[in-house]
């Protein structure tokens, strides 16, 4: 750890509020014990006369509970109890908050020091404060509940009644402060109701679609259906002259989907309105570059690419070519997987008010700053006359890591001054412009020798690129298992374009790859006459750690070994019990966002339906589950998405440039009725706190597909799953 | 046109287009933006309304369809038993994650209860089927719904360390 780089003093600031009461306002830049170059202590607390606490939560919040979670890091600290908390959300602002983001699984092992730090330097000076007024040593002082007592007089005093003393403190180092041990924690490790819920309950106002203000004018946008067309004509007069409409504004685009592209805005008082005269928009678009691409073109070429040398290599590591030369046993199978879209059940919205060279925007976005750069160079306003107010979000999923609903507002803001204006999607939209999990192919090859052990692994990766690179969310790690734990493996990979903007999907990468490796691996251990959980654990081998890719964090082969190991204990999986004809389990492991995740599904497939879906999960976050009761949620729901995205039917298909599914019947969601048991348990080590939106889903996808071969017999290489396909 | 009908108990009425969709003009006219829109076709629940107590999708129900009958939405469900039960429900087992499809969801559990006040885990899928929950929120959806009906909950999900 380094020191502060400024003067905290500058940085944190306690000073008594209008009417009574403090303020502890920490933005202290403060380099934390985790693999970010840089984080804040960016928080705020406001100790109330009653002696209530109101403390920002900084982070958006999709439903991952992050609003939660991180005032609870600042309250243990600060030792006062969670029922005299109020949270209250921050806008965006990193100087003030440093990162906000949502997404990576990061926001936990990000704020874990940083959180606590907030809320013990506040402690301390409350209890420097206590000290001074009663003349006592600090040494002799414990706090609780928010008070604080004198051990050896038994005096006591509450926060509020210190909040001028304290205010004139100086505040102690944050790099140096004591925390709390975890054996002392009463907020922490305990289980939490999420902050919001009594108002979601009572149908409170909390979202984007929720904005609303007076003169507000609603907007709809029309995009080409082919995503990147150019606007070339429309009849903007006659869809002025429709009833209600306010505005209609051509927008001119920048080419780039997360900007900018060339559209068509109607504004109305009534959103209603304004979509119905979008019935009446006709607009000639040019998609001379995008008509070619389709999902029909797309399977040809890459099964062309796979027959041929492939464009580049990802890894080359010892002597492949030799080792399969040398095989004892050869396997080799393709696997592919569609484009996906997130269908967040709230449609991209934003809200955005330009007047007097200043633009406010109320935005449900995963990442703020990102979102005020964009809207900075679309507009040409300087990015501190950018103002964004975070609203709570209705699912993220990684969708609003990209902000272009962001921008596109802006842009319809800055044509009608001093009027405020809510862009909303309607679902068609949804599925036009999202930023899509991209499709992959692959060929895998797995070479045995006469011990049945794995000497060599070689995938053949055919995906989206553009100039030799792959795009967003298209890239597969060198460091991807278990092409890491086999002594010989070639990685390679071919390019195809599209004019599909893609995006990262929750645990990107992962979601896809766990798929292919782990069922491939299956496949592989029952030709070497084993099964995965035993193959597994003789590939990841004696403990060590395996350094990730660039900042990617290290591998821990002993770590994914114990919830391999809790996973097998739960479902006694070496034991003799014998199951129905018909019904069979998967396992499969897998290690994305610093997560270690050991899952097995079991499920019964009976005239082609799959039913009576079972699913225990083993996972080591490291040493402390914050919030236990949000971190079953998080499992719960990760299980359920990842077993959609295999058997809901989850696909986006393409005709000449445009995606052809339009809503929830064609690309269908999880539903009710095929929610499973779902078993969890976590493997406490000795590391620091990891996050949990997305490493539990990556290993359901395996585990059920394996669970499908177990029961059937049958081989499913391709999601989503269709059981009545003739080619498995 | 003026399309007149019970809204949360309250006589309402409202100079609106005869097609534009129930959940427009709660969210546009009676301002009551806790009812959602998600797909604008009755695929999601999101927009999910009571029409005299039944569960009904407020999106694509055109507000001359309610003449006269009575409306309740989310902003209102505390004020009949089920609707109490449910909500408290709800909160005591935590079920919403993001929160969007959550008014839909208690809107369409309650109907449920009101018209079977014990149902069986068949009766909660087919009444549950049309609320989507991108989160998947559904383990504590049945739990809660297990819950208010007073039905000893069982557990279908464990947490444990």
């Amino acid at each position: 750890m380094t020191a502060p780089v400024l003067n905290r003093r500058n940085f944190l600031t306690a000073s008594l509020l209008a009417g009574g009461g403090l303020l502890f306002d920490f933005a202290i830049p403060v380099s934390a014990a985790t693999s970010d170059k840089a984080s804040h202590i960016g928080a705020f607390i406001r100790v109330m006369p009653d002696n209530r606490f109101i403390i920002g939560a900084k982070n958006a919040e999709i439903g991952q509970g992050a609003k939660t979670s991180l005032p609870m890091m600042i309250a243990e600290e600060f030792d006062v109890d969670w029922d005299q908390v109020t949270v209250e959300q921050t806008h965006a602002d990193q100087t003030l908050f440093g990162a906000q983001s949502a997404g990576g699984s990061r926001t936990t092992p990000r704020e874990w020091l940083p959180m606590r730090k907030a809320g013990a330097v506040a402690r301390a000076m409350m209890l420097n404060a206590a000290a001074q007024n009663w003349n006592v040593p600090v040494e002799g002082l414990v706090t609780s509940s928010g008070m604080i007592r004198d051990r050896r007089s038994g005096r006591l005093i509450a926060y509020a009644d210190l909040a001028s003393d304290a205010a004139r403190i100086a505040p102690p180092d944050p790099m140096t402060i004591k925390l709390k041990e975890p054996s002392q924690f009463r907020i922490i490790g305990h289980p939490v109701r999420g902050v919001d819920t009594p108002a979601i309950v009572s149908g409170k106002p909390l979202f984007g679609i929720d904005v609303s203000m007076p003169g507000l004018l609603h907007a709809v946008l029309e995009t080409c259906p082919a995503v990147g067309g150019r606007f070339v004509a429309a009849n903007l007069d006659e869809v002025r002259a429709m009833p209600g409409v306010a505005h209609v504004l051509t927008i001119e685009g920048d080419g780039q989907p997360e900007s900018l592209l060339d559209g068509v805005a109607i504004l109305s008082m009534s959103w209603w309105s304004a979509n119905r005269a979008r019935e009446a928009l006709n607009v000639k678009w040019d998609t001379s570059v995008q008509s070619s691409f389709s999902t029909e073109e797309y399977k040809r070429q890459a099964e062309r690419c796979l027959t041929e040398r492939a464009q580049g290599e990802i890894l080359r590591k010892g002597d492949a070519e030799t080792a399969f030369a040398e095989a004892t046993r050869l396997v080799e199978a393709r696997y592919e997987y569609p484009f996906l879209a997130h269908g967040t059940l709230e449609p991209q919205n934003a809200t955005a008010l330009f007047r007097d060279g200043t633009i406010e925007i109320w935005a449900p976005t995963q990442n703020p700053e990102a979102g005020r750069a964009l809207v900075s160079k679309a507009t040409g306003l300087p990015p501190e006359k950018i103002r964004i107010n975070l609203t709570r979000i209705g699912g993220g999923f990684g969708r609003r890591l990209m902000n272009d609903y962001m921008v596109q507002a802006a842009a319809i803001a800055v044509q009608v001054p001093g009027v405020p204006i809510k862009l909303l999607y309607n679902r068609q939209d949804e599925f036009r412009r999202d930023f899509f999990r991209p499709a992959g192919w692959h060929t895998l090859s797995a070479a045995l020798d006469a011990k049945g052990r794995v000497t060599a692994w070689r995938d053949h990766f055919v995906t989206f690129g553009a100039d030799g690179k792959p795009l967003r969310a298209a890239e597969m790690s060198p460091s991807i298992v278990p092409a890491s734990l086999v002594e010989n493996a070639l990685l390679e990979q071919s390019l195809l374009e599209t004019n599909l903007p893609t995006g990262w999907l929750r645990a990107p990468g992962s979601n896809a790859l766990a798929f292919v490796t782990q069922c491939f691996l299956d496949e592989v251990a029952q030709a070497a006459g084993t099964d995965l959980p035993t193959i597994m654990m003789d590939l990841l081998g004696a403990p060590r750690l395996i350094e990730g890719e660039g900042r990617g964090p290290a591998f821990a082969t002993g770590r994914a070994k114990g919830v391999i190991q809790k996973v097998l204990e739960m479902v006694d999986w070496h034991g003799g019990k014998s199951r129905p004809a018909g019904r069979g389990r998967g396992f499969a492991f897998y290690f994305s966002h610093a997560g270690y995740f050991a899952e097995v599904v079991e499920l019964t497939v009976r005239d082609g339906q799959i039913g009576e879906i079972e699913v225990w999960v083993a996972g080591d976050l490291g040493s402390q589950i914050v919030n236990p009761l949000n971190a079953l949620h998080q499992v719960q729901g990760s299980v359920i998405d990842g077993l959609g995205q295999a058997m809901a039917g989850q696909k986006i298909t393409q005709s000449a440039g445009a995606v052809e599914q339009s809503n929830f019947d064609s690309h269908p969601f999880q539903r009710i009725d095929m929610t499973p048991r779902i078993h969890v348990e976590f493997v406490r080590t000795d590391n620091e706190p990891t996050g949990l939106g997305e490493p539990a889903l990556p290993p359901v996808i395996p585990a059920f597909i394996n669970a499908i071969h177990a029961a059937t017999g049958k081989r499913v290489r391709t999601l989503p799953v269709d059981l009545s396909e003739s080619s498995i | 046109m003026t399309v007149g009908f019970t809204l949360n108990g309250d006589r309402r009425s409202f100079d609106v287009a005869p097609d534009k969709p129930l959940l427009w003009v709660l969210r546009e006219e009676a301002q009551l933006p806790g009812t959602k829109f998600g797909c604008g076709a009755g695929l999601c629940g999101a927009c999910t309304v009571h029409l005299e107590g039944a569960a009904i999708r407020s999106c694509i129900t055109p507000v001359s369809a309610v003449e006269g009958q009575s409306v309740v939405t989310i902003e209102a469900i505390g004020v009949t038993e089920p609707g109490r039960k449910i909500g408290s429900a709800w909160i005591d087992q935590d079920v919403p994650q993001c929160g969007y499809c959550q008014s839909g969801q208690i809107m369409s559990a309650t109907a449920l209860l009101a018209q079977t006040p014990h149902p069986s885990d068949e009766e909660i899928d087919a009444a549950m089927w049309g609320n989507l929950c991108r989160c998947s929120t559904y383990v504590r959806i049945r739990e809660a719904i297990k819950m208010a009906a007073d039905a000893s909950p069982t557990s279908s999900s464990k947490v444990s360390e």
